[in-house]
């Protein structure tokens, strides 16, 4: 065995790291339509110390690290483009403070959302945090990483606002934390020092987030959904525009689908609704229905579909069976709330063209300031010509975004290339600063965000 | 084509104009009544089309046994009046549409019991009662097949109705069962009163699942313990297209040991659960189905009812929620004469 | 190489390893899985085997041991049926059975498994004993052999041999007497109920032993059984039917809750016993009895039950079923499955940490001193502590 292999041993134990085929196999592999990338290691660490030793050996050897979290990310942002140690974070799942009346919770990086909210249900049922729609095994950290959002998107912004301290292991080792954290135990807040939060949005390529305090928000009693529908994709930019002005929502999504067949050329407008007692949720309808969107009912144009659904947890992952084949995969994009109709018009279109049945969803962040846009498209994983017609389809919608003007969204490589082509040099250049600076050795995840 | 058959003179004769004297959602006299039938009858705009809520009522209020309520809607679709806003008739109407290929028609021997649109409540039909039915549309990948398309009558759309009906009872009677009895109203009410009324040949026969469950019941007499419950009923839209059968309500219950409370919106002053009123165009639409909910469970509460029993899932889907908060527990018909015979409800 | 006639090469390509089988009902942690929570590597969840088998299925991967042992330490306890939200799930742990079946039938078996089920193809039974002393258990007991009583007492194979199962399955017998249920057992004559033997895909072997003992209880006019293990249990009432059985089985705890009912078995007290309950994969979430384990111990006047936070469908699995209780491909770690659920039973603060299985007896007891807990908990089986607080001498 290999000196690397010998040194994770000693710093992880024999039990989680391997360089088994199988498991090499299994990591090199991303739930998309990514061609696999191997590793040459797999390890799982327990602590951030373990993190910290890990990556100074990876600058000793100049191996790779590709840090991991629930691996959900579709677009094959955790697959080792260059060989090297696949570090998953899952083990890193401890919750370690709840601050109720201050609001916040420390987390280890490698903890999943279910568990989060699951624990908030039972230690602090008047709090949540921002989760996401995918599966609940995406971790805090991975999310992160990604600049994801979740079901506070609309009053909060993206999940990455929401946080309020950070420990980070840089690619040298050294571990730093961010915010009022650095001076002490409390994970209060992250300002109003200068600005180090590096690490959100990289793709864990400028370093491993091992801890994080999250922001926690009221959780009322109630929480339902009702959904506003409307023909005319024209309509979705100002009844959102009317719906973040009365500001009593949760979270808010407009979604069209081509299956089932009742959601083709309609455009669903889901509405989260929480309130602690039921005159308070009428009293927020009578704002939204009887005042804001009165005029679409009365004129016909817009209806509300359904009222007072229970809040689920999203199954996500169904959207892998629309082909009975296991697999699924989405453009993330940023985009103004006033593009909605041609996102959804050119959207419909490259899926109609490659024979996929189409879906375009926008999820409102913020009070309107933008739309995290995404368009899904499944496939046959036991089906090479439906895997490239997907990918295919993926790359158009890429290209689209960016002929829209929008800012692709946890972009896979093909997509990071069109956005760091289109970015201004200074900015180029101010990143690739700053990567150099973090990643002497270029170890971190490479192959993302990399500027030539 | 098919068109409504619909007696113009009967109607003209009619004194008591009960279909629109009695609706209790528009304020009508019979002086008025007597002007917006004929204008209905001539085919001509009348605010009777902009106001009805589409309840289905008056089919059971008249008494000449004329089809008031289809002229209703088959007016609103001529004149282009629709009910509800257009997104939602879409919706609706892409809703039916079958998409996950052929159902697998196996023959049935003796009678067959039609979930329609509901097999996810296929669970409902289990236990003694049931023992020598058998179910048909149980695939809710299939069920659109066989969804008797009723619905559209809230839509103002008895041409999607008149289109689409043919090929659902294709599909029942392929079974080729001797008789076929089904778990809503809704459909018994399509093949007894709307498929004739619109001259539709129905290649079966039709048996009211509280009529079937009555006879069940009969026939399980010794196993019966009363349950001793004061109970109201929601009485659906869809029951008035078949008001013959409603007697059976009184009998099960009688039969299971219960009682029926006295309450005003009982029989035939039965309020609509509001569903289909919820989303109307008609100004404040919305708080006026929240008013008749709210004045339907309050009557339930204050005659002292401990449950209320439901067979209609678009009834219990809209009510069941509120009706629990008020301490009313809500329950299928079919569960409440399940746990008559010493069974579990579903 | 490919294999080419895998049962369910159509569909095993629909995992997406989205990873909701890990999850207990209430998502609290990715830990349910038993095998995953072992290993914490992705090759070892629900998913990641299901990526494999189809991977080695299609040629893209070879066999080797490590794989192997990743698909043998499934231990079929369906909580991954219970998650999955696609429509594969009822087929997850038959799409592993079938990988396994494919294994028995080229040889290529991890040596631990090829020994369980040589050792049940020689002497009927993993433990590889003599099957003339499958009956010897019970000569003090002076229980009578089934001659036409309601019940058959089917004890199986750890009843009959593991010195600790006995224990459960002479408290068994003291109840059962107690009750005045009319039953008889097999003894020697009793053969293997096959069910493991079919979870770790030895088909061929597992409907020999079926239909043994299908035409050893016709032939004794057998027509309703209690069993002491659950595994026993799914057997006779899933797979049974499949071969010609005829005959009703239910779990004992079935059989006591209905004693208890009928006021044929009277209620002990327990002088305030602290008590926490394991549901067994087989007796939960396999043949979806939750109540009468808890209706039996609740029976047990001043008994607390303190539940743990993953009970019933959430339960988790103590890590040896489908085999892998002899095979112990899970052991040899503190996040063994068993060892995570003591420390998860210690939790509650309850005395004794009853199941109603022989093989969660055992793993959990060994599990129980490896925690250095055995001080504070006693593994017991839900008879042995009825029988406890009954008076009645083990």
């Amino acid at each position: 065995m290999d000196a690397v292999y010998r040194a994770l041993v000693d710093i992880v134990g024999s039990d989680y790291v391997s360089v088994q085929p199988e498991d090499l196999f299994t990591y090199s592999k991303d739930l998309g339509t990514s061609e696999p990338g191997k590793p040459d290691y797999v390890a799982a660490p327990k602590t951030t110390g373990a993190v910290s030793r890990i990556l100074k050996l990876a600058n000793e050897h100049k191996t790779p690290v590709i840090p991991l979290g629930g691996g959900m990310s579709l677009a094959g942002l955790a697959l080792p483009l260059k060989g090297g140690i696949i570090l998953d974070l899952k083990r890193m799942d401890r919750i370690l403070e709840l601050n109720e009346k201050g609001r916040y919770v420390v987390v280890e990086a490698g903890a999943s959302h279910g568990k989060l909210t699951s624990y908030l249900h039972k230690h602090a049922p008047r709090l949540m945090h921002s989760e996401p729609g995918a599966p609940p095994a995406a971790t805090i950290g991975g999310n992160l990483a990604i600049h994801g959002q979740g079901d506070l998107a609309h009053p909060y912004g993206f999940n990455s606002d929401m946080i309020a301290g950070m420990e980070v292991v840089l690619p040298t080792g050294e571990i730093c934390r961010i915010g009022s954290c650095a001076m002490g135990e409390k994970w209060y807040t992250l300002h109003p020092l200068p600005d180090l939060s590096l690490f959100l949005g990289w793709n864990g390529s400028t370093g491993i987030i091992t801890k994080v305090s999250l922001k926690l928000y009221p959780c009322k009693k109630i929480r339902e959904m009702d959904i506003f529908c409307v023909e005319d994709e024209n309509l979705v930019p100002e009844i959102l525009y009317e719906l973040t002005h009365a500001g009593m929502a949760g979270d808010l999504v407009a979604m069209s689908s081509k299956l089932p067949p009742y959601s083709d050329r309609l455009h669903m407008i889901s509405i989260a609704l929480s309130e602690d007692s039921r005159q308070e949720m009428e009293f927020k309808r009578q704002i939204l229905f009887d005042t804001h969107l009165a005029k679409y009912i009365r004129e016909g144009t817009g209806g509300i579909s359904m009222a007072g659904r229970d809040v689920e947890r999203p199954m996500v992952s169904k959207a892998s069976d629309w082909k009975k084949g296991g697999g699924f995969e989405y453009v993330g994009a940023i985009l103004p709330v006033t593009d909605y109709p041609e996102c959804y018009r050119r959207g419909a279109a490259i899926s109609a063209a490659h024979d996929i049945p189409y879906t375009v969803l926008g999820r409102v962040i913020g009070a309107g300031h933008a739309m995290m846009f995404s368009w899904s498209y499944a496939f046959n994983r036991a089906d090479e010509q439906s895997i490239a017609q997907a990918r295919k389809a993926l790359h158009e919608t890429d290209d689209l975004v960016m002929e829209l003007g929008g800012t692709i969204w946890k972009p896979a490589v093909y997509g990071q290339k069109l956005l760091l082509e289109k970015m201004d040099a200074n900015t180029l250049q101010m990143m690739k600063k700053v990567k150099t600076m973090l990643d002497p050795n270029a170890i971190m995840n490479p192959g993302h965000w990399e500027v030539d | 084509m098919h068109t409504l058959h619909f007696d113009e003179n009967k109607c003209l004769a009619c004194e008591a104009r009960d279909c629109l004297t009695r609706c209790r959602y528009m304020n009508m006299d019979a002086q008025g009544a007597a002007a917006e039938l004929k204008k209905l009858i001539a085919g001509e705009d009348s605010p009777v089309l902009h106001d009805c809520i589409t309840c289905y009522a008056c089919e059971e209020y008249c008494p000449m046994g004329n089809h008031p309520f289809y002229l209703i809607v088959s007016r609103q679709e001529a004149l282009g009046i629709s009910p509800l806003p257009s997104p939602l008739v879409r919706q609706g109407i892409q809703m039916g549409i079958p998409f996950r290929g052929e159902p697998e028609i196996e023959k049935v021997d003796g009678l067959a019991l039609n979930m329609g649109v509901f097999s996810g409540l296929s669970h409902l039909i289990s236990g003694k009662l049931f023992e020598n039915v058998t179910p048909i549309s149980t695939d809710s990948r299939k069920m659109f097949h066989y969804f008797c398309q009723l619905m559209y009558l809230h839509y103002g759309k008895v041409s999607v109705i008149n289109e689409r009906l043919e090929g659902v009872m294709e599909a029942i009677s392929a079974h080729d069962a001797d008789a076929v009895v089904h778990f809503h109203d809704e459909c018994y009410g399509t093949y007894t009163s709307y498929a004739p009324a619109f001259g539709m040949a129905v290649p079966f026969k039709s048996i009211h699942l509280f009529e079937f469950l009555h006879d069940r019941l009969t026939e399980l007499a010794g196993e019966i313990h009363p349950l001793g419950f004061r109970v109201a009923y929601q009485r659906p839209c869809s029951s008035r297209l078949s008001p013959d059968k409603h007697v059976f309500v009184d009998k099960i219950f009688d039969m299971v040991g219960v009682e029926h409370v006295e309450r005003q919106y009982k029989n035939e002053e039965a309020l609509c659960c509001g569903s289909t009123i919820m989303p109307q165009k008609r100004p404040d639409s919305r708080r006026f189905c929240l008013d008749i909910q709210r004045e339907n469970i309050e009557d339930m509460k204050r005659a002292g009812a401990e449950l209320c029993i439901f067979n209609c899932p678009a009834c219990m889907q809209t009510l069941w929620k509120q009706i629990t908060e008020y301490g009313i527990m809500p329950i299928w018909m079919s569960d409440l004469c399940r746990m008559a015979i010493g069974e579990k409800p579903a | 190489m490919r294999i080419s006639d895998y049962q369910y090469a159509d569909i095993i390509h629909r995992c997406f390893r989205c990873g909701y089988c890990k999850f207990p009902a209430d998502w609290s942690d990715v830990t349910n899985c038993p095998a995953y929570a072992r290993h914490r590597m992705e090759s070892w969840s629900s998913g990641g085997r299901l990526w494999l088998i189809r991977a080695w299925v299609t040629g893209e991967i070879e066999w080797s041991p490590y794989l192997a042992e990743i698909v043998y330490a499934c231990t079929a306890c369906r909580n991954c049926v219970e998650k999955c939200p696609l429509p594969i799930a009822d087929n997850i742990v038959n799409m592993v059975v079938a990988a396994r079946s494919e294994m028995v039938e080229r040889g290529l078996l991890p040596p631990a498994v090829r020994d369980v089920l040589t050792r049940v193809q020689q002497r009927g039974n993993p433990f590889g004993l003599p099957a003339k002393k499958r009956g010897e258990w019970a000569e003090d007991l002076r229980v009578e052999k089934f001659s036409g009583q309601d019940y058959l007492l089917y004890i199986g194979a750890d009843g009959s041999y593991d010195s600790r199962a006995q224990q459960a399955a002479t408290a068994l017998v003291r109840l059962l007497e107690k009750a005045g249920v009319s039953f008889g057992i097999l003894g020697k004559n009793e053969a293997d109920d096959g069910n493991d033997v079919a979870f770790m895909g030895e088909e061929g072997l597992a409907d020999y032993l079926m239909e043994q003992t299908i035409a050893r209880f016709r032939e004794l006019g057998v027509k309703q059984v209690i069993t002491l293990s659950p595994h026993a249990l799914y057997a006779f009432t899933a797979q049974y039917p499949r071969l010609g059985g005829d005959f009703q089985a239910y779990h004992y705890t079935q059989v006591l809750s209905g004693q208890l009912r009928t006021g044929a078995l009277p209620t002990p007290q327990s002088g305030g016993l602290r008590v926490t309950y394991h549901d067994p994969c087989f007796l939960g979430r396999w043949s979806n009895e939750y109540k009468a384990p808890r209706k039996v111990l609740g029976a047990i006047g001043g008994l607390q039950l303190a539940e743990m936070e993953r009970n019933r469908k959430s339960s988790l699995c103590c890590g040896g079923g489908s085999g892998n209780c002899y095979t112990d491909l899970l052991g040899g770690s503190e996040e063994s499955p068993a060892r995570i659920r003591i420390r998860q039973a210690a939790e509650t603060g309850a005395g004794i940490l009853a199941t109603a299985c022989p093989n969660c007896l055992v793993l959990l007891e060994d599990a129980v001193r490896a925690e250095g807990l055995d001080d504070k908990l006693d593994v017991r089986d839900i008879c042995e502590v009825f029988c406890q607080a009954s008076g009645i001498p083990l």
